[in-house]
């Protein structure tokens, strides 16, 4: 048997808080071999990141790393000082990082950087050195590598400033690359391209990778063996087909469960096909929400001047001539990749943004312009957002929080009554009622959730726009929240629309769908046309460009 | 991290006690006696009428005789003096308690002013933006290009020339601490914009305004109480600066009057002194301004790094 590449042995991270001990890696081992692409998976919380960063020897006080041995190629590179451990970083193992705005220095040119990196581990000339970094560009997938090497970090996009990053993790032609959820912050479409490169770049080089990420489906897609991380310890180890098809541990049969797989078909589609009855999104009913010819534009001239003068004006549509049409009681999901202006429609039809032109009517009242549009908007319309940190006020207790709605549109103001109520709420979102007398920072990102949806439940609304709901919330949490969303559905007939980024939670969830694509809606309709038909070639790349677990070879 | 929580002590006490700012608090050695200084002197002023060893401005007790005794020494009149005696005879160490009397007062309010000031149209500026935001900010640049002392000396000026003399001595106080508030609102409003700005961007604002909350109860309930962490900051420091200033006007001879000496007047008077030999007058007056602004200002450097997690 070779030897492995990397080899580590009862790696531990420790961190010696006040309140004592957290134990954030436990005594846990495993080996890369040469020209193996290791995948680590786990929620959040797992330790995965920061196994990472300990073998890199980047642990900060008050974190304390122990080791039995950590080998590269035989040689220990635990416990060695902050001087020789520079000298591996970079030269020997390479690191791609999850934000590649921050992990480019953006005074510098990416050229300066890349050259910089290179003559400090290889011994080159300036002018070979810039070959050297032209070429890798090239290799990269950068266009026209010649020209770009002398832009800045912000002259690219996030995709292309991430090719520019694995550039710079391979440079120095290290032996390893450890890459820390490295497409977690883009958008599906690049995030393929970018996993296609890392695995092309380091096969074709021998290099091999730990790929670190909570997606499984990066994982399915990119990884030859794969490493399942729970609480600081390694669950299960083994080859990623063997996993994802044949899990054994509870754990990971459980996390694989929780995965929404884009494959899937629609559940309530399923069930209906199944009855011999059509779907209902294909009746005709009447609409609860219709959205039609929806125009925003933002002014972003760079001058009052120029605003004035109309020189130099530069007017950009976020959203251009969007129409559509909800269902009552029904679920429309809208996709469409960061930028595509989901966001914005979603406030326009809240009631946070003015549109530009177009109408958005709630049971044929127009909300921005008919007279008491905003109290019918108000009393009706409710909204669940993505980060749960952010949409709590931490310094209310969780029972004024969820009261706010009631109290604002006053339909309480007995204190017996509405307390009566949040604890009902409470229950229906399978909290203790006691949690009313708690403070937001003392429950997790998905108990969070489930206040912000008491909250956005407490008016009685009819319709609930949910912008992203469960994308900040790991997989398992996820799979819990989107449950709970359709027993609420169920029981109080809510219409929700559905914005996300991540199509198999649309397509589980969803009765019709939306695609938008730079703010025009290319293509809606029931879900199951969508997904199994679709018409329009960005749909098509969309749909395939995801990573999906059922792509495991 | 919930097995970590679990052993938190409960109850009101056990939460302080068990709280960052609390340990911050224990483990810094300046912070300790900083806060023992600061509240030593806050308590002999505000207890200065009951502690006082005699009544500085009783004259009847007064006597001349006892005039320029040196500290820790009996007088001619047969009275002890810790502090020594001013040339009236005074006794200097009771001098100074009502004097940091005057002083605090004066900076406390004047603090408390500049404050509400500065952060209600902090709040404002941020909150609303476009016209509001220029017009009250670019007012607080103008402000902050002069020096503080200069404006609370011209907005002294005119209130002396609009007040009639008679009512100088009653309403001096409240001018002194309208002058020294109105100098210095301008930190304020600056660090509760720049946080009202981005906490009116966080989805709890959004929410709200789904709603319909008003734009008022926003300000008020939701985005004030995300808004005091650095609010407390720099009233702890503008406090410090607030008693200095004062010291500063009193020792021009245009803040407190002759009647109710503060820090500042008494170390005017006491340099009178300070070549013929009689030192004590202005040494004690001075210490403990010094020593009551320092320790003030010292709370304050440390509660900004407290509540600064990137510092810790």
């Amino acid at each position: 048997m070779t030897q492995p590449l990397l080899s580590v042995r009862d790696l531990s991270v420790v961190f010696h808080l006040r309140r004592g001990d957290f134990t954030a890696v436990n005594s846990i081992s495993f080996d890369i071999m040469p020209g193996e692409v290791l995948g680590v998976v786990g929620e959040s919380g797992a330790g995965k990141s920061m196994t990472g960063t300990a073998i890199m020897g980047l642990v900060d006080r008050p974190g304390e790393v122990t080791a039995r041995e950590i080998l590269l190629k035989g040689e220990r590179i635990d416990g060695l000082g902050e001087e020789a451990m520079r000298k591996i970083r970079g030269k020997r193992i390479g690191m791609v990082f999850q934000d590649p705005l921050t992990s480019l220095n953006p005074l510098y040119t990416v050229g300066e950087q890349l050259i910089e990196t290179i003559r400090r581990h290889l011994p080159l000339s300036a002018a070979q050195a810039r070959q050297r970094a032209i070429d890798l560009l090239a290799d990269a997938g950068i266009p026209k590598p010649e020209e770009r090497i002398d832009s800045y970090p912000h002259q690219f996009s996030g995709g292309m400033r991430q090719r520019v990053v694995i550039s710079l993790a391979l440079a120095a032609e290290p032996e390893l690359v450890i890459a820390d959820e490295p497409t977690s912050a883009l958008d599906v479409s690049v995030q393929a391209q970018i996993i296609k490169v890392l695995k092309r770049l380091c096969a074709e080089r021998g290099v091999a990778v730990m790929l670190i990420t909570h997606d499984m489906g990066v994982i399915a897609e990119a990884a030859d063996r794969m490493i399942v991380m729970n609480k600081g310890e390694i669950v299960e180890t083994g080859s990623v087909a063997d996993i994802i098809l044949r899990p054994k541990e509870p754990y990971t049969i459980k996390l694989i469960e929780a995965i929404p797989s884009i494959k899937a078909q629609n559940p309530r589609f399923a069930a209906a096909t199944a009855r011999g009855e059509g779907f209902a999104a294909d009746n005709i009913d009447t609409p609860l929400v219709s959205v039609e010819n929806l125009v925003r534009e933002f002014d972003l001239s760079p001058s009052m001047l120029a605003r004035i003068t109309g020189r130099n004006r530069k007017i950009v549509k976020a959203v251009n001539d969007v129409s559509f049409v909800i269902r009552k009681g029904q679920t429309y999901g809208l996709v469409g990749e960061s930028g595509s202006g989901k966001s914005t429609c979603a406030r326009m039809m809240v009631g946070l943004l003015e549109p530009t032109s177009g109408t958005v009517r709630l049971e044929g009242t127009d909300i921005w312009r008919d007279r008491n549009a905003s109290a019918k908007r108000r009393s009706k319309i409710q909204m669940i957002f993505q980060d749960p940190y952010a949409s709590l006020n931490p310094r209310w207790r969780v029972g004024a929080i969820i009261a706010e709605p009631m109290r604002a549109l006053g339909i309480s103001h007995n204190a017996t009554e509405i307390g009566d109520r949040v604890a009902d709420l409470l229950e229906k979102v399978r909290l203790d009622p006691a949690a009313m007398r708690k403070y937001p920072h003392e429950f997790s990102g998905g108990q969070r959730q489930r206040i912000a949806i008491a909250r956005a439940l407490s008016s009685q609304p009819e319709f609930i726009i949910c912008d992203e709901p469960t994308s900040a919330l790991d997989v398992s949490v996820q799979a819990q929240v989107l449950e709970l969303m359709s027993q609420l559905q169920e029981e109080f007939g809510l219409t929700y629309l559905l914005i996300s980024h991540n199509l198999a939670v649309i397509r589980q969830m969803a009765d019709a769908v939306g695609v938008l694509h730079n703010g025009v809606l290319v293509e809606d309709g029931p879900v199951e046309d969508i997904f199994g038909a679709p018409q329009a070639d960005y749909t098509r790349m969309l749909l395939d460009a995801v990573p999906d677990i059922a792509k495991v070879a | 991290m919930s097995e970590l929580s679990a052993q938190a002590p409960r109850g009101p006490i056990g939460k302080i006690i068990d709280s960052d700012i609390f340990y911050s608090y224990r483990t810094s050695p300046v912070a300790i006696v900083a806060s023992i200084v600061a509240v030593v002197l806050i308590l002999a002023a505000v207890l200065a009428p009951w502690i006082a060893p005699y009544d500085p401005f009783n004259p009847r007790t007064l006597n001349l005789m006892d005039g320029f005794t040196k500290p820790m020494s009996e007088s001619f009149s047969g009275n002890y003096f810790l502090m020594g005696a001013d040339h009236q005879g005074r006794d200097v160490f009771s001098t100074i308690l009502h004097g940091s009397r005057v002083s605090l007062f004066v900076g406390l309010s004047a603090t408390l002013f500049s404050m509400t000031l500065g952060v209600g149209l902090g709040l404002v500026a941020g909150y609303r933006g476009g016209l509001a935001d220029a017009v009250i900010m670019r007012v607080a640049d103008v402000q902050l290009s002069f020096p503080a002392i200069l404006i609370a000396l011209l907005i002294f000026g005119v209130a002396r020339g609009l007040i009639p003399p008679s009512q100088q001595e009653n309403t001096a106080l409240i001018v002194l601490v309208l002058a020294i508030g109105l100098a210095n609102w301008a930190q304020f409003a600056r660090t509760v914009r720049g946080a009202t700005m981005v906490e009116r961007q966080k989805d709890y604002v959004s929410a709200a305004r789904i709603m319909g909350v008003n734009p008022f109860f926003i300000l008020i309930r939701h985005i004030l109480p995300n808004v005091v962490g650095p609010v407390l900051v720099i009233a702890t420091i503008g406090l410090a600066l607030a008693i200095i200033e004062e010291a500063t006007l009193s020792y021009l001879g245009v803040g407190v009057p002759p009647t109710q000496p503060s820090l500042g007047t008494l170390i005017r008077i006491g340099q009178q002194f300070l070549f013929s030999g009689e030192w004590w007058i202005l040494f004690f007056p001075g210490i403990t301004l010094i020593l009551l602004a320092l320790s003030v200002n010292l709370l304050g450097d440390w509660l900004r790094d407290a509540l600064n997690p990137r510092l810790r």
